[in-house]
């Protein structure tokens, strides 16, 4: 065993789970372990708490009861080995090179060798020809393209990503698969959450299936879409409305 | 003294514009730090401390002038420093009228902000401090707007200045103390043409700015 | 980041530009609004800075604040003109010595229409009496300034217990005398002013003089070093310099050559060591 090298992030383990909010149990006693290597799609109706469990494995949201449980855990003040893509991607006032960079600054990158990473990072996604650009003025897919070099640039060990393409156009829909699919080759493990099925069919290798705060199913991607094990998680697939 | 610009206009129009804009630029080193810190943090006391920032923007001029008049005297704790009477003491009294308006207005405008960025820079790992230093980078169009209402309520107050700078003719005599005495000897036009003169610097910077901004905006978006 | 830089600079420009004014010579000299409003100031001061190099500041306010911030300590001479008040300080122990330097003379101003018919008198006491029984509306400074001080003492010379007779007519507006001009110009009403101030003063209105003349009617001025062994901050050379040049022939001249419109304000009199 190498000791230089610092130990894995993943598996990542939740141990009975809670959020609660406004008197409500979003998260509900949710008990899973999240392995490297496989490509996680979360999916599940409206208000089953899939955005809030994202939240909470990054660290945005603390859990009501029960804990987060990483492999190696985070250091406070150490450069996050981890990355999240919003829905809407927030970008600063800055050229897009800038908003790479800037987050290659808070990861404790040398100032001299930050430009060259945030020109690659680019590179990787196709925008290296904006670079320049103020990032805000750029259309929405390459604003979400932006958010992914962001995050490639940091080369975390898991990317979450919290329904990426829910605002975009099938085009843009399609780079930003593309583009997860190319970071997950390169080793980031992803775990997205994602309202379009195909794209879950397209991009997962494994499905949480999640209803009401649970985790109501569990399986390999093309048995969860051929046959599904619980009665939610038909009817879900069904388009039956669960109330 | 206006029609043959007589120097000594050019004397008080600069030390009006040196006094405060000296005052804006502490009041600001101070106040958009402090307004941005405040709107990103979470610390007991937190409502009640941005109540009263807010309150402390509506500070009479001419009570913080006695305050700082009872300070700096020589019968005062800082009458040592001998400032009384000087231009710097009307900067340290001005930098005090707009440093609270700096700090509530940046908080205001940080903390709306916040909301947006919240996620993702925390998502990033960016400390509070690093956050307070981004947002008010980001936020720059509008703070631009934040210090300039600050140097206009420096620019336009008398209260505080003629306490504590005493209206000295050629030493701390600035737009506001000329047009109150000239309105006082009674020479209305002189004053009114003063005022006319104090007016227009200030549309002239709020003016210089606002074009700045619009085509910075359109570019940065 | 380029803005920052260069905000820190034009601030450290200012305060080093503060600080160099702040190395030359000067004094504080804490005097009344009349003597500044006057213009005499304007005329005397740089003669004596061209001839000794020291800077004088004048922080004009009424004589009752002129001493008072002499007493803190914030002057290093006291210039105004209420001798009774300039005793009392000399007896606190605050001043050094006091000397006479000039007097200039009150006026009574009143509406060209004088409806109290006192203009032409040359009898202050009469006027006043005449005022108070007709209740024309009568200005009053009421800033315990050397003016309000002889206002007061005039109306007890004319046997008026002015406490008790002051009604809607009597205006207290405690103000310099110029804002207090302002006022008696828009309301029409009486005012005792000091001449100079009336001299320099453009805003009349309907005002004129009515009453002149009468020796009670003499202002003194007194000028005084605020007492170094109280405040060790006093820069009682550079002060004792310019009160002598102002007891000085050279100053004493200089007074007297002071003119508005032809018409000379005040008079030297360091001589009248008893004035």
């Amino acid at each position: 065993m190498d000791m230089r090298a610092p130990m894995a992030l993943l598996p990542l383990r939740l141990d009975r789970l809670v959020f609660a909010a406004g008197g409500r149990r979003i998260i509900d006693d949710l008990s899973l372990t999240i392995e490297a290597g496989s490509r996680t799609v979360i999916v599940g109706p409206n208000g089953a708490g899939k955005s809030v469990l994202l939240r909470l494995c990054h660290g945005l949201l603390p859990p009501t009861s029960g804990a987060v449980l990483w492999n190696a855990p985070e250091i406070p003040g150490a450069p996050r080995r981890q990355a999240m893509v919003f829905q809407r991607p927030v970008l600063l006032r800055r050229s897009a090179l800038a908003n790479v960079a800037h987050a290659l600054g808070i990861a404790g990158v040398p100032r001299r060798n930050r430009s060259e990473r945030a020109l690659e990072a680019l590179r990787s996604v196709g925008l290296e020809g904006y670079a320049r650009h103020p990032a805000r003025v750029l259309s929405g897919g390459e604003q979400q393209r932006l958010a992914l070099a962001r995050a490639w640039a940091l080369q975390p060990e898991i990317l979450f990503l919290d329904e990426p393409t829910a605002s975009l156009d099938p085009g843009a829909t399609r780079e930003i698969e593309t583009v997860i699919l190319t970071m997950a080759s390169a080793g980031t493990k992803i775990v997205l959450v994602t309202q379009n099925l195909g794209q879950a069919r397209r991009l997962g290798d494994e499905i949480l299936f999640l209803h009401q705060g649970r985790l109501a199913e569990r399986a390999r991607s093309e048995l969860f879409f051929k046959r599904p094990q619980s009665i939610e998680a038909r009817q879900f697939l069904e388009g039956v409305v669960p109330w | 003294m206006v029609a043959s610009l007589d120097p000594r206009l050019g004397d008080i129009v600069a030390l009006s514009l040196q006094v405060s804009l000296t005052a804006v630029a502490i009041a600001g080193v101070i106040g958009l730090p402090l307004g941005a810190l405040i709107a990103v943090s979470r610390f007991p006391g937190r409502r009640t401390t941005i109540v009263v920032l807010n309150a402390l923007m509506g500070l009479p001029p001419v009570v913080v002038g006695l305050m700082v008049y009872l300070l700096l005297s020589r019968a005062g704790p800082l009458g040592t420093l001998g400032l009384l009477f000087t231009p710097p003491a009307m900067v340290i009294a001005q930098s005090i009228l707009i440093t609270p308006i700096i700090a509530a207005l940046t908080r205001q405008v940080v903390e709306d902000a916040w909301l947006e960025y919240r996620e993702q820079l925390r998502s990033l790992g960016e400390t509070r401090l690093g956050a307070v230093t981004t947002l008010l980078w980001d936020l720059r169009f509008s703070l631009v707007t934040i210090v300039l209402a600050g140097f206009g309520r420096a620019a336009a107050e008398v209260g505080a200045v003629i306490i504590v700078g005493g209206n000295i003719d050629g030493v701390t005599r600035v737009m506001t103390t000329a047009i109150a005495l000239e309105t006082s000897k009674g020479d209305l036009p002189l004053a009114l043409g003063l005022g006319i003169i104090l007016v227009t610097i200030v549309v002239a910077l709020n003016a210089a700015a606002y074009a700045v901004k619009e085509t910075a905006q359109r570019r940065y978006g | 980041m380029v803005v920052t830089r260069r905000i820190c600079l034009l601030v450290l420009l200012s305060l080093a530009a503060f600080a160099a004014g702040a190395q030359q010579r000067f004094i504080t000299v804490a005097s009344t609004t009349s003597t500044e409003q006057s213009g005499l100031f304007g005329y005397l001061l740089p003669i004596f800075e061209n001839k000794t190099g020291i800077k004088v500041h004048v922080v004009a306010l009424g004589t009752g604040q002129a001493l008072d911030v002499a007493r803190r300590g914030d002057a290093d001479v006291v210039f105004v003109h209420a001798r009774s008040a300039e005793e009392k300080f000399l007896a606190e122990g605050e001043g050094v010595k006091r000397f006479p330097v000039m007097y200039n003379d009150f006026v009574l101003v009143g509406p060209k229409s004088d409806p109290a018919k006192i203009g032409g008198g040359k009898d202050i006491v009469v006027a006043l009496t005449k005022l108070e029984t007709s209740r024309a509306p009568f200005v009053s400074r009421g800033d315990r300034s050397g003016t309000h001080l002889a206002e007061l003492a005039l109306w007890k010379t004319s046997g008026i217990d002015i406490d008790k007779s002051k009604g809607p007519w009597y205006r207290d507006v405690g103000q310099g005398m110029g804002p207090a001009l302002n006022t008696a110009a828009s309301m029409n009403a009486y005012i005792l002013a000091d001449r100079g101030t009336w001299l320099a003063f453009k805003n009349r209105g309907d005002l004129t003089i009515l009453v002149e003349g009468d020796k009670r009617l003499f202002n003194q001025y007194g000028v005084m070093l605020v007492n170094p062994a109280r405040h060790p901050n006093v820069k009682k050379d550079l002060g004792q310099q310019f009160i002598d040049w102002l007891i000085s022939p050279d100053g004493q001249t200089a007074i007297a050559a002071y003119k508005i419109g032809g018409e000379q304000l005040f008079y030297p009199n360091a001589g009248e060591h008893d004035a």
